[in-house]
């Protein structure tokens, strides 16, 4: 198993640099950057019967797994359902055979943005960024500041303006951010992860 | 015994009701909160749906700086905070592989020694405290509770309550004097992190949550979490754009709730806060006030 990570640096050129590699399965490659067997799932639905987003996914959850047991990366890969996950973690409570598919669609999340996977809605794409940008800079979220960039990014310019005036007069805006004094620490560990991530 | 106080990115200003409520209500049930000192933000939602290390090693840092401050326990009120920071303490302590990388790059002194507990945990273990400063009862007030996803969810990591069948919000709220109804949809999840990004998804969710809510005879919705608090409180008008009247369904923090049982003024509590109005909850309280006072004098 621990020679597998010698496939790592293919996995950041691109998502067809894979097919190169015939000795390593997109299932054994899951296994080794998730931690989680996905054998383990024997496709009972579980899962996907108590997801709420199931009604909006192309692919239910248990789908996700079986494409995954299957080696159907492409397939997978090409599909926004891993990102209308809410991590509500009502899959891996009920699951009965005590696999984590909550866990497993964080996995290949990081794993599609690691390949430059362009999967992800571009809305809940941008927000994440924008929520990351703010831990950077600030050490903290500052939500002023947090809307703004999402809104710059997704191009949402006029979501939600109507309640801003609103969410002001109860105290809820605040227009100045509080950066923490220990940011640098803060950024050190982002760089860190980051780097732990091209390995 | 000190309790270590992590008060996340919301309570520090959208929901500063929570945080002012937290505080009053601790105070007043003779908890003694000191806040972590310097803490970052949990990473949330984005934090591990992108980065698995970040998302441990953010609120790992959080629990380095409660152990050098000497605390052996952390309420974390966000349902989120605490489900991050409970889930890096669960990781840790599983995968000594991930617990030496993390300690590697915080460079810190850390044994991951801290205990992590979300607020319906903190109020239930502090029931007879809270009991005795009860003055005024929520008598008639029907109330249901709204866990969400991740003060229960996954039970490796949470593990303080049933996680199908949780009570600890109900044994609160009936302290407060209040009638927790029986409904379906307690455990279901809000849309969380999904406000800005996908709104629809959320106002769907919300819509029918506040709707079982509604039908078992609920006369407001009590949460335990900022986001949940956001997502049927603010989102409450364009769920009424969907439904054939306005449902005007207070939306309060447990926190609030006890407050009120406790007589702390609506101003500290922060009631006059939310889009959808309080008042008749408040009503309520202030009816059952008097003969409580009266009895005082």
């Amino acid at each position: 198993m621990e020679k597998e990570t010698a496939s790592g640096e293919s996995e950041n050129t691109s998502a067809s640099a894979h097919h190169g590699h015939a000795e390593e399965s997109f299932r054994s490659e899951v296994r080794q950057a998730i931690g989680l067997n996905p054998a383990k799932c024997y496709q009972c639905g579980k899962c996907s019967a108590g997801c709420p987003m199931a009604s909006e996914m192309t692919l239910m959850p248990h789908e996700m797994i079986r494409l995954v047991q299957l080696d159907r990366r492409d397939r997978l890969m090409q599909d926004e359902s891993m990102w209308l996950c809410l991590t509500c973690e009502t899959c891996t409570a009920r699951c009965p055979n005590g696999f984590d598919p909550a866990r497993m669609l964080d996995g290949l999340r990081e794993m599609s943005l690691r390949a430059h996977g362009e999967n992800a809605p571009r809305r809940i794409q941008a927000f994440h960024s924008s929520f990351l940008d703010q831990i950077r800079s600030h050490g903290r979220v500052f939500e002023f500041g947090l809307v703004f960039a999402y809104k710059m990014r997704s191009g949402a310019l006029f979501d939600d303006v109507l309640n801003a005036p609103g969410m002001y007069f109860r105290g809820k805006l605040k227009l100045t951010p509080h950066t923490i004094d220990g940011v640098d620490d803060v950024r050190r560990i982002f760089d860190a992860c980051m780097a732990e991530e091209e390995r | 015994m000190k309790i270590g106080y992590f008060p996340g990115c919301s309570l520090d200003f959208s929901a500063k009701e929570f945080d002012t409520s937290l505080q009053a209500v601790a105070t007043s049930a003779g908890m003694e909160l000191e806040e972590i000192k310097d803490w970052a933000c949990c990473g949330a939602t984005s934090g591990h749906a992108t980065n698995h290390l970040l998302s441990i090693a953010l609120p790992a840092r959080t629990l380095a700086l409660a152990e050098e401050q000497e605390l052996e326990r952390v309420v974390a009120p966000c349902a989120a905070c605490y489900s991050r920071l409970a889930t890096a303490r669960h990781e840790m302590a599983e995968d000594k592989k991930l617990f030496s990388k993390v300690t590697g790059i915080l460079k810190r002194d850390f044994t991951n020694s801290v205990q992590v507990m979300n607020i319906a945990e903190l109020l239930r273990d502090n029931l007879p405290a809270i009991k005795e400063k009860v003055t005024h009862p929520l008598k008639d007030l029907k109330v249901a509770c709204y866990y969400g996803c991740l003060l229960v969810r996954p039970p490796k990591v949470t593990g303080f309550d049933d996680t199908e069948d949780p009570s600890s919000m109900e044994e609160v709220c009936r302290a407060a004097g209040a009638t927790p109804v029986k409904w379906n949809k307690r455990l279901d999840c809000c849309g969380g992190g999904f406000s800005l990004s996908r709104t629809g998804s959320v106002i769907r969710l919300g819509k029918e949550i506040l709707e079982d809510a509604q039908a078992a005879g609920a006369q407001a919705v009590v949460v335990a979490c900022p986001m949940c608090h956001s997502n049927l409180d603010l989102r409450q008008k364009a769920i009424a754009e969907q439904t054939a009247k306005p449902l005007e369904m207070p939306i309060l923090f447990i926190t609030q709730l006890v407050g009120l049982a406790m007589g702390i003024s609506e101003q500290i509590l922060g009631l006059n806060r939310h889009f959808v109005s309080a008042q008749p909850i408040i009503a309520k309280a202030t009816v059952k006030a008097l003969p409580a006072a009266r009895e005082e004098a």
